[in-house]
């Protein structure tokens, strides 16, 4: 056994953290879904890492931990799920989902629909919906479609989808929880009441290692999951994965709430980022099935 | 220990009770959150049915126009306003709430009149410049500094978070007389005219995406001295006046409207269907609903005895367990709304026949609860000091 990211694994997630850093950091999320960026996540190998380099989804874990940290909006999971089927950005249209909605149809290509029946792939043009006119997250368009549309097969089975989307939903949510506690100790130790840093408090700083401790403990979980579906002889992938969503579902939406405790009344206001940070784990909560969903999935399994 | 009506209370709950039933179909529609002038013209008008009425000032002694009810009274009266569904406070919330009832313990003569008829008509509407950039949980470090010139004060400086800054008419405002005493010894309150040149109110997006609050800057400006309310340097006990009052009653109606909302997502539960099912045939889901259910009947009683106590002079420790322990509920509530919700939460308008609009954008408005008057780790502190008297954390 060695648990832990290989050097060339390390090297991956920092490449993909370097490009991030620079090329969408912070100040640029309040422009929504960037072309620019997504070229370059393309170009990166992001989305093509199993069908091009021929790595897992241990490896795929990592990089969707810092496409989450750094909260890349688009339609990141259905591109990754369908590389090497279809070109372009894919959205997922999860088709047991009430309302029927989805995420990104403006610049997709392709929406992948995962329906138990049978997924298929549709033209994004060809999918007509009525958007929301206040999406929780302000920078992921949402619509809601009457029925789901009709589309080709690819072949791929769906409980493997549905497990793959929640373990890369899942890295998202934990590269959020991530940011967040980055975010929430840096003001702390930033920021002065009483003469001295917040941090100093221990309500406060009891505040920052629980974030720590949420997001170790998801990220254990996600890697534990990533490995066995990966290796399906090394445990089992379907409830490793239902845990990992849960944890990760957890930390990311706890953590948020932390983050803007953390901040004070600058917590509570547009221009400080937390908050997009925090729509977005609410948003992806409930994609890929949410924490009650995966509590019952892993409850069957006991 | 009797939890019911006296004859006295029950005749005024039903004298209430009519007048709202007549009253409040006749109001116009709310104007949309965005809405400052809208919203204005509609909290003060209300304002001014409740005075023509006699139910402005509820708690305020007849003396200053109030009508001097018993902390019971003005109880059943949240109680019921909140319950037939009538306008909240609003706007007026600071001049009914803090700057009135501290100009009526405070105040001169000369000042109480000027003040408190308008209050109570709705006609004036308050804000509170209290907070700073660098002065926040620690209010005391303030740094607005005025300095008197003859007969006024010449304020300069910069105040952060001000609710409804944007309609007031006039701001109770904290500022520093002298900056080499003791922090909370320095401190005077002042009454100031937001038409005041040299003033400027630069509105705050919210997280919500609208503003509900402003920072406020002061260039020379210049506040009579008359406009002082209590001695110069004595404004941190005026303060501690205000905030009485803040952290008594301001709870009332949102437990009232808790409790509604308990109902109402018991309610949608049993509307929402999702792939899983109906969500109230969920056991675990139903009885989390439950146990929030528990926790803000418990919260109403808990105001109850805090009534009671504050009708008896009876210092109690309701106010600090009340405020921490409810707007944790709160945002457990919503965040549970979320779990019934499913999918829908998604949606800040209503969207496949739910209340959707209401329960997302309350369940963000509810992250500021537990920052807003006292952060909850403030509440805590005040718990484990004041009350328990545990030994303060050294730095
Ligand atoms: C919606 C809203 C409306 C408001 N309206 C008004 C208004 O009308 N007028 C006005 O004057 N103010 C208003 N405020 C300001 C409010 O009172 C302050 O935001 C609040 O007191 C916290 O101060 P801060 O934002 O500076 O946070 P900080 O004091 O910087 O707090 C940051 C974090 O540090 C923690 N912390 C600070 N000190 C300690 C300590 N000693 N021990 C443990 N933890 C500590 C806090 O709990 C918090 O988690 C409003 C705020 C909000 C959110």
């Amino acid at each position: 056994m060695y648990f832990l990211p290989t050097d060339e694994q390390r090297e991956l997630q920092r490449g993909v953290r370097e490009v991030l850093d620079s090329a969408f950091p912070l100040e640029k999320l309040p422009g929504g879904f960037d072309a620019v960026v997504w070229s370059t996540l393309v170009e990166t190998g992001v989305f093509s890492l199993r069908t091009e380099l021929e790595l897992g989804l241990v490896e795929a874990a990592l990089v969707f931990e810092e496409l989450g940290r750094a909260a890349v909006p688009g339609p990141l999971v259905g591109t990754f799920l369908v590389a090497g089927h279809a070109d372009g950005a894919t959205t997922v249209l999860e088709a047991r989902l009430t309302p029927l909605t989805v995420a990104h149809l403006d610049v997709a290509t392709s929406v992948l629909v995962l329906d138990s029946g049978g997924s298929r792939l549709a033209t994004a043009s060809d999918v007509s919906g009525v958007p929301l006119p206040e999406p929780i997250d302000p920078l992921t368009p949402l619509h809601e479609l009457a029925a789901a549309p009709t589309g080709s097969s690819i072949g791929l089975d769906y409980t493997r989808l549905m497990n793959e989307g929640a373990l890369l939903t899942g890295a998202l949510q934990v590269g959020l929880a991530a940011r967040l506690t980055e975010l929430a100790v840096a003001y702390a130790k930033s920021r002065e009441q009483f003469d001295r840093p917040i941090g100093s408090f221990q309500a406060v700083k009891h505040i920052c290692a629980d974030m720590f401790v949420r997001t170790e403990l998801a990220r254990a979980s996600l890697h534990s999951a990533a490995v066995m579906l990966d290796d399906p002889e090394a445990g089992d992938g379907a409830r490793a994965v239902a845990g990992a969503k849960l944890l990760a579902d957890e930390a990311a939406t706890l953590n948020s709430r932390g983050c803007t405790q953390v901040h004070g009344g600058m917590g509570f206001t547009w221009e400080v980022p937390v908050h997009y940070l925090l729509k977005r784990a609410w948003l992806q909560a409930t994609e890929f099935g949410t924490a009650d969903d995966h509590a019952e999935a892993l409850a069957a399994l006991l | 220990m009797d939890l019911r009506d006296s004859a006295a209370e029950r005749a005024f709950r039903t004298e209430l009770r009519d007048w709202l039933a007549k009253t409040l179909p006749a109001l116009g529609p709310k104007p949309h959150h965005t809405d400052w002038p809208g919203r204005r013209r509609y909290d003060t008008a209300w304002q001014r049915q409740l005075f023509d009425a006699g139910y402005a000032g509820i708690n305020w002694p007849t003396e200053y126009g109030g009508r001097g009810a018993t902390p019971t009274e003005h109880l059943i009266f949240l109680e019921e306003t909140e319950r037939a569904g009538a306008p909240y406070v609003g706007v007026n919330f600071v001049g009914l709430l803090h700057a009135g009832p501290t100009i009526a313990t405070e105040g001169t003569p000369e000042q109480k009149a000027a003040h408190l008829p308008k209050i109570l008509t709705g006609e004036e509407i308050w804000c509170q410049g209290f907070s700073e950039p660098s002065a926040g949980s620690d209010l005391a470090s303030m740094r607005t500094r005025a300095v008197r010139d003859g007969d006024h004060y010449v304020v300069n400086g910069h105040k952060i978070w001000t609710s409804h800054a944007e309609v007031a008419d006039y701001c109770e405002l904290l500022v520093r007389t002298d900056p080499d005493a003791p922090k909370h010894k320095g401190i005077t309150w002042l009454m100031m005219a937001m038409d005041s040149p040299g003033l400027e109110v630069r509105p705050l997006n919210t997280l919500l995406g609208s503003s509900e609050f402003s920072e406020v800057f002061f260039d020379n400006v210049r506040i009579p001295v008359s406009n002082r309310v209590g001695e110069e340097n004595d404004g941190w006990r005026v303060t501690m006046v205000t905030l009485s009052f803040e952290r008594g009653t301001a709870w009332v109606d949102q437990i009232v409207d808790s409790v509604r909302l308990v109902a109402d997502l018991a309610a949608i539960a049993k509307k929402v269907t999702t792939h899983a099912g109906v969500a109230w045939e969920d056991r675990g889901l139903r009885r989390d609903i439950a146990h929030l259910g528990a926790e803000f009947d418990a919260l109403w009683a808990l105001t109850k005895r805090g009534v009671t106590e504050a009708g008896s002079g009876v210092p109690g420790a309701s106010a600090s367990v009340l405020k921490l322990r409810y707007t944790e509920a709160r945002q457990r509530l919503m965040d549970l709304g979320a779990r019934v919700l499913d999918r829908a939460a998604v949606s800040r308008t209503d969207i496949a026949g739910l209340p959707t609009g209401e329960w997302t954008t309350e369940r963000l408005n509810s992250l500021s609860y537990t920052i807003a008057a006292g952060t909850s780790q403030i509440q805590r502190n005040i718990i484990g000091e004041r009350i328990l008297g545990l030994p303060k954390e050294r730095g």
